[in-house]
């Protein structure tokens, strides 16, 4: 990857400050997942695959922030723009707890945003795209994927999309439809612990056949976007690459241990 | 102060170390790149200082080796707020390896086998503050966490600590590197929570 091409790639916001969102509503997407929407005033707008910081403040003036993919075009309410952020529960979490358990409809919360210029994609892209995701690695891929619903993109997506169970898929039954529905996006699932019934092959870990069989081939020079955990990111970045895909047509975003 | 959280504690702060605003502390070391881990042979690799009158300065795997060699036990603080206490590299400082290099220049870009870039003054990287390290925790940099050599620079966030560094371009102009073309702060001060543009 070339400076050149880095400068090309990225995007270049503006500043942006804190300002106070209201939770407006929330979805129950999996035992540990939640989308909140929030309703935020002055949103600059965004492009599929960035994120947002969210600021707690305790009663004594300590503050806690972390960040989250946003997980779909901003959403018209009727006092102004909302947009969602799919939340995981991280055990022992500090934020992600509260915003799943406390954090109630009408809240206020500070929102900074929209952040993150790389792991981006333009709804004017033309190159096919393939979108792998490990767990809540799923989040801003679907952003990319429900951007192209509302932009009419024709592009062709391929999402492969790996999970422990059945029960952890995130937006589960909107893929399924979207999958039908969408022309040109196919949708693949590796499940790691327990496949459902009538799915082919044992659970397992994502590996070289997944991506090799799920995936655009290099030829078609395709952009791909990787979200997950370390070890899934570091995974599947290294077949993309062993399957002869530039590094700099790969864009990844690993999530640690945030709370 | 921003907004109360209605029914927000947080953590127990009573038994915190003192740490950059808006930073948690982490025990595990968490990965952050924006693309797949380069895989770098030693048998090529090679660190460059390119000063801005055109002159260059390059040591191969083994002469960076044969310098002094230093084992700085320094605070991590990751822009993404989760921070590191204590922990122990062993690298080159870069004022020996800026030793007799002849510049003007007020800036340098770090530059790295995969492409990344990013951008510190160079008085930033003097005065003992900065290291090309490649031994963390007495084994060799892991690849994923910028092995065999990063750039060490642990006062800033450590999107400047380059992974995989190449080499420093010595400029007499300010060029931000890859994270600050895409909005992150050029100078990146943890204790003065430098994250964004703007900041």
């Amino acid at each position: 990857m070339t400076e050149r091409a880095v400068a090309e790639g990225t995007e270049r916001p503006a500043p942006n400050r804190w300002q106070v969102g209201r939770l407006v509503e929330r979805r129950v997407e999996t035992r540990s997942a939640q989308t909140l929407v929030l309703e935020v005033p002055d949103w600059p707008g965004h492009l599929p695959g960035q994120h947002v910081d969210l600021r707690l403040t305790a009663p004594d003036g300590y503050q806690a922030a972390r960040s989250y993919s946003i997980a779909g075009p901003v959403v018209d309410g009727p006092a102004g723009p909302r947009i969602e952020v799919t939340v995981q529960r991280v055990p022992d979490g500090e934020v992600s707890p509260y915003l799943i358990d406390v954090f109630g409809v009408g809240d206020p919360v500070e929102v900074r945003g929209p952040l993150g210029g790389w792991f981006i994609w333009r709804p004017e892209q033309t190159a096919p795209v393939q979108l792998l995701g490990g767990g809540s690695g799923v989040v801003p891929l679907m952003a990319m994927i429900r951007a192209r619903r509302v932009a009419g993109s024709k592009v062709p997506f391929r999402l492969l999309y790996s999970v422990r169970t059945p029960a952890d898929l995130i937006y589960g039954d909107e893929l399924r439809r979207r999958a039908r529905d969408d022309f040109g996006l196919d949708v693949a699932y590796v499940y790691t612990r327990e496949a459902p019934e009538g799915w082919r092959g044992e659970p397992h870990r994502i590996g070289l056949a997944d991506v090799n069989t799920h995936g655009w081939p290099p030829d078609l020079e395709p952009l791909t976007y990787v979200c997950g955990p370390t070890g899934f990111v570091e995974t599947v970045a290294d077949l993309l690459v062993g399957l002869g895909h530039p590094s700099r047509r790969v864009k990844t975003e690993r999530f640690g241990p945030t709370g | 102060m921003g907004i109360v959280s209605p029914g927000f504690q947080g953590r127990p702060r009573s038994q915190e170390p003192t740490l950059p605003p808006g930073q948690y502390l982490t025990e595990d070391f968490p990965v952050l790149s924006a693309g797949p881990t380069p895989r770098v042979s030693l048998d090529t690799w090679e660190f460059v200082i390119s000063v801005e009158n055109g002159t260059e300065r390059r040591w191969s795997w083994q002469e960076l080796m044969a310098l002094p060699q230093e084992t700085p036990t320094v605070d991590i603080h990751c822009v993404t707020r989760w921070s590191k206490l204590g922990t122990t590299w062993q690298g080159v400082s870069l004022d020996t390896l800026l030793d007799g290099v002849d510049t003007g220049a007020h800036y340098a870009l770090a530059h790295s086998y995969g492409g990344y870039t990013t951008n510190v003054p160079l008085d930033d990287l003097r005065g003992g503050r900065a290291w090309v390290a490649h031994t963390f925790d007495g084994k060799p940099l892991a690849p994923e966490h910028g092995g065999p050599a990063r750039l060490l620079v642990p006062h800033l966030y450590f999107w400047k600590s380059a992974k995989w560094v190449r080499g420093i371009r010595l400029k007499t102009m300010d060029q931000p590197g890859f994270w600050e073309t895409a909005g992150y702060h050029d100078y990146g001060d943890p204790w003065r929570e430098q994250r964004y543009q703007g900041d």
